[in-house]
């Protein structure tokens, strides 16, 4: 394999940190290893990696903190490993910076799943115009929503908001961060129509709007556009 | 009384003896040396016994010693720990005291207290020395003191009597009968005048004057005889109590009890006095009674009638308010009562109105088989011509110019008519204004109501007109008659009004009470109960509250409670705080503190102090007898509700860890199953999974894997149950309300769950026209994945789950229903109780689900109900009060 992409971890808990060794080595990633916040970030600006996992409880520096910190001058994508009821905590670092999180106990093909995702992202700057969920195409250069080769009528706002998940397919997105690039600054508390619209996408391009594939609720966050969504398991 | 149970000690004496030596065990104990008056060598024998008791190693200190610069004296302190005094400066002069504290930090076992009869410095904590010692005894030091026979306060009146000298510093007798032991200095008149003679009381100058005033030899013997006789007196009742205690036959007899009925007569503290001397002597214990009686009083009568009261409180009889029109009746009743045998009443214990039938005859004609003695009085009463004289004259100003325009308006109406009316018939007209006036003035306006009428009707009416000349006879008595009647019926009216107006402040006190006991017994909870309290006492007295809650380490909080009306400084808070520790009132008119701006009443409860309230009023008089025990019983009533408040929650405390045992308990056994088993799969299958021989197999390998998976699924769910509860049995949860999309939710739910109903058929239903509601996500999302998860638990496989919403009038409805076998009617009942499980079911459960979503939804405000479907399963139906936002207002924006 020509690239192998190297992944940081930084978790105090030894036995997560191996477990995301074996995880990832088997995925044909370099992994490095740090226990603590400090090393973690000596690590990050030694050996240059191409993505960074970190915990949010770390011993020595809050896990937010270290977001914060290597935002300053890292810019390969971080994901955060929290456990539940962290969502605001979360969505804060969403906003701060942060590409995607995972909440322990996670699977480990979810988190492969976000970590290819992110990596894509990243390394695809100028975006492929034309994006396919499912029978959806979505061609941004041409504005125009197709499902199953039939043209989707949508209001300007439904596709503003459309688009931008578009352009971040496969990434969560908070409410604040959607609400105030879909409707402006003054918006982004308004999560009722958020609520409304994201109703109305997935009315009119999900199979099942009750029981949608692609636009997906991530509780408390944000929504996440899955372009392809992983077989149940 | 029978003969068998002569010998027989009273058992009410009995447990009276033994709970003075249990008291006594834990306080210190106090030792008088006691002389007949200054040189007869206190001082000097009190540091001899200290010098000796210090070589036994006794901690023994000097608190305050006087040593007059007696050389001898001067000699023994040395080699004594003298402990510093305190220095106050009162209006420029500095005064050296005992300083209290000190001695309470140093807590020595025994502490020499000179002069107890001493008055301190203002300023000081209490305004006499022996109150000092008796806080010293409260904790726990023995004191070592002086006391002159003079100081005594039963013998002060003698000894002034004998020396012609008053004597201001007193201590109360009960203090002299507190102590342990009494040790008499005695010497012989002749060698006290020698030492006199020799400047060794006394430096020579003052030595002279002081012979001359007081010490005379006569002077001398007669103090010692009372001296001698008072510690003589002492000897016989330590003996009688000894024997009571040891139940010694022969001596103990009943208890006798006298009675004493206090007035604000001048004379009455002779009497209590006298009665105080008869009821030691005769060993009994006594009562004094005051009667209420209506009638004018004012505050002048009051201060007395205090005063009396509190000398006799002093004096160690047991004070009896009661009110009675009929004086000789209610003392009778109360004799009754109290088992009093004997009455004692003075010479000036007359009635006010009818002096010809007084009260000693009546209490004679009642009191069959009471004995009454009546005492001859000193003071040939003042007392009837003090009360013939008017009652007192209050009225305003206003009123005296109310009183005059009504006289003049009635006289300018009648001028012009005076030939048509007659001047007879302007006497009857205004005779009629005199009669009307007192209803609504006092007797002052009246009086010169009545005056200047009579004077304008003469003059301006009588004829010669305008002179007061009356030219005929009949018209001078008619006159004189006009001016009595006037009089007489301004006096009666105002006289009854002002009885009127005393029965009306005691029928103000008893509904006060009544209110303020009907308000504490319906409030709830301390504060309620504290907020009452606050309102009522500031409505009676209108005073200031503060209230300082005792904390549960036993300390006073120094933030007052929040609903006090004043805060409280440093220099306040040490009063409140000494009230406390010593549950005595302290501040403010009272003997401890006195220079504080309010006063402070301990709230005691049946175990602690509870509370400290103080009390702040604007009027700077001291409150007067009757609103001072109308206070104290507001105070015992609020006690007594703090205190039953104060036991509910030690009960409810108790029931709350009872309570939290029983769930640990249930925890311990439900969870500790619970976690074994998973945990056992995980590692009994890594264990196989390591041996060669299952490795082979693959088949095997995938399936021992899928096990360690579902048992570690098993575990975290479990977890996760646990971390749920504890966040809800914390309060740590808060609900963050934000605009859902139901179907949002649902769908979010569905993707949670969408293993565990695999093998089900999930039936979504959400009406057309569901609003958006404001819900917490994350929280609903977790109650109703609860409840699928258990659906999808309990049902076979293949049942149908239905989840459904709608919204009605404002109230979102979400229901859970599943078409298997329902819930057995008993469970019904209990299934959101935590770790209930339905009996019978498959294990793996936990018990906490539903208790977890119900808690949840009732953060929302909403309600959680299970029931049995119709047509059979179970139906779970969650009702929250929601905003609702209807989405047609957004489709037009599209």
């Amino acid at each position: 394999m020509s690239f192998q992409p190297t992944i940081l971890v930084i978790d105090d808990e030894q036995q997560i940190r191996r477990l995301l060794d074996v995880t990832l080595s088997s995925n044909e990633y370099g992994v490095i290893s740090a226990a603590t916040g400090e090393e973690g970030m000596r690590e990050a600006a030694m050996r240059r990696p191409n993505l960074i996992i970190t915990d949010l409880g770390l011993p020595d520096v809050d896990g937010s903190e270290v977001v914060r910190r290597l935002r300053e001058w890292y810019d390969g994508p971080i994901i955060v490993l929290s456990v539940r009821d962290t969502e605001q905590e979360i969505a804060s670092l969403l906003d701060a910076g942060a590409d995607d999180y995972c909440i322990k106990p996670f699977r480990p093909f979810e988190l492969l799943a976000r970590i290819r995702s992110a990596l894509r992202h990243h390394e695809t700057a100028p975006k492929d115009s034309v994006v396919t969920f499912g029978d959806v195409v979505v061609n941004l250069a041409a504005r125009t929503v197709t499902k199953s080769g039939d043209d989707v009528k949508l209001t300007s706002l439904e596709y503003s908001l459309l688009a931008l998940l578009v352009r971040n397919a496969d990434k969560v997105l908070t409410h604040h961060y959607i609400l105030e690039q879909v409707w402006g600054k003054n918006y982004s508390e308004e999560t009722q129509y958020l609520r409304i619209y994201i109703g109305q996408l997935r009315k009119k391009l999900e199979e099942n709007p009750a029981q949608p594939k692609h636009i997906l609720t991530e509780s408390r966050v944000g929504y996440r556009l899955v372009t392809n969504p992983s077989p149940s398991v | 009384m029978e003969p068998v149970e002569e010998h027989r000690p009273d058992p009410d004496v009995l447990l009276d003896a033994l709970k003075k030596e249990e008291e006594q065990s834990k306080r210190g104990k106090l030792k008088i040396f006691f002389g007949m008056c200054a040189g007869v060598g206190k001082t000097y024998e009190m540091l001899k016994a200290a010098r000796q008791v210090l070589e036994q190693r006794v901690d023994i200190v000097v608190a305050y010693v006087e040593t007059h610069r007696r050389k001898e004296t001067m000699a023994l302190v040395e080699g004594l720990e003298i402990l510093p005094r305190k220095t106050m400066t009162y209006r420029s002069t500095t005064l050296e005291e005992m300083d209290l504290d000190a001695v309470l930090a140093r807590k020595p076992r025994i502490a020499l207290v000179d002069e107890l009869a001493h008055t301190n410095a203002p300023g000081s904590r209490h305004p006499k020395r022996y109150q000092d010692v008796i806080e010293l005894l409260d904790n726990g030091i023995d004191v070592y003191t002086t006391l002159n026979v003079q100081h005594l306060e039963s013998r002060a009146d003698t000894v002034a009597q004998i020396t012609g000298i008053p004597v201001h510093e007193t201590v109360p007798d009960s203090i002299f009968e507190m102590a342990d032991e009494v040790e008499l200095i005695d010497i012989s008149e002749e060698v006290l005048l020698q030492r006199f003679a020799e400047g060794k009381v006394y430096a020579p100058d003052r030595a002279q004057s002081a012979v001359k005033n007081f010490f005379r030899k006569g002077n001398i013997s007669a103090l010692r005889e009372m001296a001698l006789r008072l510690t003589a007196e002492r000897v016989d009742q330590q003996l009688q109590a000894y024997s009571t205690l040891k139940a010694i036959p022969g001596i103990s007899k009943t208890r006798q009890r006298l009675l004493v009925g206090i007035t604000a007569d001048p004379d009455c503290e002779r009497l209590i006095r006298l009665t105080r001397q008869l009821a030691y002597a005769s060993k009994s214990s006594w009562v004094a009674v005051h009667v209420e009686t209506p009638g004018a009083s004012n505050a002048g009568i009051q201060d007395v009638l205090m005063k009396h009261i509190n000398l006799a409180k002093e004096l160690g009889a047991e004070v009896i308010t009661t009110a009675d029109r009929d004086v000789a009746a209610a003392l009778v009743r109360v004799a009754h009562e109290q088992n009093a045998r004997q009455i004692i009443v003075g010479r000036s214990f007359r009635s006010n109105i009818f002096p010809s039938h007084n009260i000693i005859d009546r209490l004679l004609e009642r009191s069959t088989d009471i004995d009454v003695y009546v005492s001859s009085s000193h003071h040939e009463t003042p007392r009837r011509r003090r009360h013939i004289s008017l009652p007192h004259f209050t009225s305003e100003p206003r009123q005296y110019i109310a009183a005059f325009g009504a006289i003049v308006l009635v006289l300018g109406i009648c001028y012009p008519f005076v030939e048509f009316l007659g001047y007879q018939t302007v006497a009857l007209l205004l005779l009629m204004l005199i009669s009307i006036l007192p209803l609504f003035m006092g007797i002052g306006p009246v009086l010169l109501a009545a005056t200047v009428s009579a004077l304008a009707w003469d003059f301006l009416f009588i004829p010669p007109q305008f002179t007061f000349a009356i030219g005929k006879a009949a018209d001078v008595l008619m006159f004189v008659a006009y001016f009595v009647f006037a009089s007489v019926t301004s006096i009666l009216t105002s006289r009854i009004r002002s009885q009127e107006r005393a029965v009306r402040q005691r029928e103000e006190r008893t509904t006060a009470l009544y209110k303020l006991t009907k308000e504490l017994s319906s409030a709830r909870g301390q504060d309620d109960v504290l907020r009452v309290a606050v309102a009522s006492l500031r409505s009676i007295f209108r005073a200031e509250i503060v209230v300082l809650l005792g904390e549960p380490d036993g300390d006073i909080s120094p933030t007052p409670h929040p609903s006090s009306t004043f805060i409280v400084d440093e220099k306040e808070l040490g009063v409140a705080v000494w009230s406390y520790w010593n549950e005595k009132k302290a501040g403010r008119h009272t003997d401890t503190l006195p220079n504080a701006q309010a006063t402070y009443y301990p709230i005691k409860g049946s175990r602690y102090t509870l509370a400290v309230f103080g009390i702040r009023r604007s009027d700077t008089a001291p409150l007067g007898f009757e609103q001072e025990n109308l206070l104290d019983n507001c105070i015992a009533l609020i006690s007594t509700a703090m205190d039953r408040e104060f036991l509910n929650e030690l009960t409810r405390r108790t029931s709350v860890v009872e309570e939290s045992e029983r769930l640990y308990q249930t925890l311990l056994s439900s969870i500790s199953h619970e976690l074994r088993t998973p945990i056992a799969t995980i590692m009994g299958n890594a264990e196989n999974l390591q041996s060669e021989k299952v490795r082979v197999n693959v088949s095997i390998v995938d399936s021992l894997l899928a096990e360690i998976k579902t048992a570690a699924e098993r575990l975290n769910r479990l977890v996760e149950n646990l971390l749920d509860m504890t966040r809800v049995e914390s309060g740590m949860f808060k609900v963050k309300l934000d605009w859902t999309d139901i179907h949002d939710l649902f769908a979010s739910v569905l993707r949670n769950v969408a293993r565990e109903t695999k093998e089900h058929h999930v039936h979504i239903n959400v009406m057309d026209t569901m609003p958006l509601v404001r819900l917490d996500f994350g929280l609903m999302e977790q109650v109703l994945v609860n409840l699928l998860y258990n659906a999808a638990a309990y049902t076979p496989k293949g049942s149908t789950i239905s989840l459904e919403a709608e919204e009605q009038n404002g109230v979102c409805i979400i229901t859970v229903s599943d078409n298997g076998p329902g819930f057995p009617s008993e469970a019904l009942e209990r299934v959101f109780e935590k770790f209930y499980r339905v009996p019978g079911t498959p294990s793996g459960g936990t018990g906490l689900g539903l208790s977890i979503a119900k808690s949840y939804v009732e953060a929302h405000k909403g309600t959680i109900t299970a029931s049995n479907r119709l047509s059979g399963g179970a139906q779970f139906t969650i009702r929250i009060p929601s905003e609702i936002k209807q989405m047609k207002l957004f489709e037009s924006e599209a």
